[in-house]
């Protein structure tokens, strides 16, 4: 029984050996330009798809528009409408009349504003759920109510505080992002295994170690999370606070569209407001890649 | 007996709402400077709840620990513990993990290129210092324990606690590690206090074995000395009387007069 074992063993060990090294050799030795056909028919792979559905939808599109009569114009009819807008986002005749690039920056510096207290905020509201029980009886019923409101109910109620538009905005996205922060940093906290407490515990880290070289790292995907979908939420509201508030803004762009018949500069907002929303959330879940590298649990 | 890490009618009792349990009950147990003891029983007779107390992770109901005749109740660098599932925190490198204790414990005594150099020492004792930059994610399980006991030896401990060092290992990584750990006692003359379940483990490293009773209420049943000298060589003790002996000792306690009975 024993013979045949170890010569099998043998044989194997021998091929696997000599076998290395022209594995690692390969790759070397291949022509740049094959290396560049592969990453071309990766890209292809995940551009081709998406590309294909668009133009389906869009002729779809074309075709059920077309008519005359027809309540929304053609994509056709879109893009010869906007191409003013589309050209020159940057033009400013004063007021309101401004450029689309102007009207977004001005709904983003509201967002980035209000987000970044909201993440200040829900992140120390989160930790302080998450480590302190008595926090947690206290706050939680509270935090699980308030989360329910809807966004523009709270509109109202900061218009009447801050006697401005502009707080009120950013009051409107602080209020809608913060609970998705706070419950997932929570969470978090309270995940943290009892062995990384141990490890803290036995090398005797003060607490303000603990909260930086423990507590942060270890919660850090959660607290991604939460702040992965507080980014979206913030996007949401802050469109709808703006068609109410006025002045610039994407938001209030859409508005003033409407009121003056412009579908077709509705439909080219609703694409950059489509396509900024993504782009915020990419940004905060790679953000969130490069900062939790290595936290996964292993 | 000089004793350097003494245990004093220690108690630990849970409770939960009405229910208490008593886990531990009186213990005592001296340990001179430089053993290497084990301490064996059955799965829930509160050895991990001893181990925890003595490291001050828990606190004991009554009775205490006493390391150089002080009273010690929190937990702290002096009796390092290596874990059982090792601990590392995986977003800190191998290097960082290590860096971490070293830099708390010697911040004054110390200067960076010092605490640098004393980690890199402690990597090469454990043969880890060519895995420095690697995350604990991609390195194996035998090679996450030598970088816990790393961990734990840097911060020079008075007593090294292992927790069920080898308990997640396959055979063979175990029979490498407990090599290692040999080597590093006889180097080094650590004080060792080490879990353990496994018989061989017990009567191969240690100096004394101590044999604890089924819990609830687990006692200390018996103390048994191994008088094998060291250095020893696995394979040569496998037919040693000494060795034979004090093993079928451990077995007969461990299956006879304590049978682990499953608890309802």
């Amino acid at each position: 029984m024993n013979m045949p074992a170890t010569k099998i063993e043998v044989e194997t060990a021998t091929p696997a050996a000599t076998a290395a090294p022209v594995v690692a050799m390969t790759p070397k030795r291949a022509p740049r330009s094959e290396a560049y056909a592969r990453m071309a028919r990766e890209a292809a792979v995940r551009v081709v798809p998406p590309l294909v559905v668009i133009a389906l939808l869009m002729l779809v599109w074309e075709l059920v528009c077309r008519r005359a009569g027809s309540a929304l114009p053609p994509p056709s009819k879109v893009f010869k409408d906007t191409k003013e807008l589309i050209v020159d986002p940057f033009f400013d005749h004063g007021g309101i009349d401004k450029g689309l690039f102007w009207h977004l920056s001005a709904s983003l510096q509201r967002v980035a504003l209000g987000y970044s207290l909201s993440a200040i905020a829900g992140i120390a509201l989160g930790v302080l759920v998450g480590q302190s029980v008595w926090a947690m009886r206290g706050l939680d019923p509270l935090f699980q109510v308030l989360r329910t409101i809807p966004p523009l109910a709270w509109l109202p109620l900061s218009l009447a505080a801050f006697r401005d538009g502009q707080p009120s905005a950013i009051f409107v996205i602080f209020i809608t992002s913060v609970w998705p922060i706070i419950i997932n940093t929570a969470v978090g906290i309270r995940n943290i295994p009892q062995d990384y407490r141990n490890v803290a515990a036995v090398v005797q880290l003060n607490p303000l170690e603990f909260f930086a070289k423990i507590m942060i790292p270890a919660a850090a995907p959660y607290i991604f999370t939460g702040l992965r979908i507080g980014i979206g939420l913030s996007w949401l509201a802050i469109v709808a606070a703006e068609m109410l508030i006025g002045g610039v803004g994407i938001g209030f762009f859409i508005w003033d569209a409407w009121n003056s018949s412009h579908i077709s500069e509705i439909i080219l907002a609703l694409f950059y407001v489509g396509i900024i929303g993504f782009v915020l959330d990419r940004l905060i879940a790679g953000l969130g890649k490069v900062v939790t590298r290595g936290t996964a649990i292993s | 007996m000089t004793a350097y890490l003494k245990l004093d009618h220690i108690d630990k009792i849970f409770t939960r709402g009405n229910a208490t349990t008593e886990v531990l009950k009186d213990i005592n147990l001296t340990i001179e400077k430089g053993q290497y003891v084990s301490i064996i029983g059955h799965s829930g007779c509160g050895k991990s709840t001893l181990l925890n107390i003595i490291a001050g992770l828990t606190t004991a109901s009554t009775g205490g620990v006493l390391l150089e005749n002080r009273e010690v109740n929190s937990p702290g660098p002096d009796r390092a513990v290596v874990f059982q599932n090792h601990s590392l925190l995986p977003w800190l490198t191998v290097y960082e993990n290590v860096r971490l204790g070293v830099d708390k414990v010697f911040a004054k005594t110390k200067t960076r290129a010092e605490r640098d150099a004393w980690v890199m020492h402690n990597l090469n004792l454990v043969q880890m210092a060519h895995a420095r930059d690697k995350r604990p994610s991609e390195i194996s399980g035998g090679m996450k324990q030598r970088v816990g006991i790393a961990r734990a030896l840097a911060m020079e401990p008075k007593v090294l606690l292992l927790d069920e060092p080898f308990g997640a290992l396959d055979a063979l990584t175990r029979a490498h590690l407990q090599d290692s750990v040999m080597a590093l006692h006889q180097k080094l003359g650590n004080t060792i206090l080490m879990i353990t379940h496994d018989v061989d483990e017990a009567v191969l490293l240690s100096d004394r074995i101590v044999m604890m009773t089924n819990g609830p209420s687990a006692r200390i049943g018996e103390v048994l000395e191994v008088p094998l000298a060291r250095p020893r060589k696995r394979l040569e003790l496998a037919t040693n009387t000494t060795y034979l002996k004090c093993r079928q000792r451990v077995l007969e306690f461990l299956y006879e007069r304590h049978r682990f009975v499953e608890a309802a």
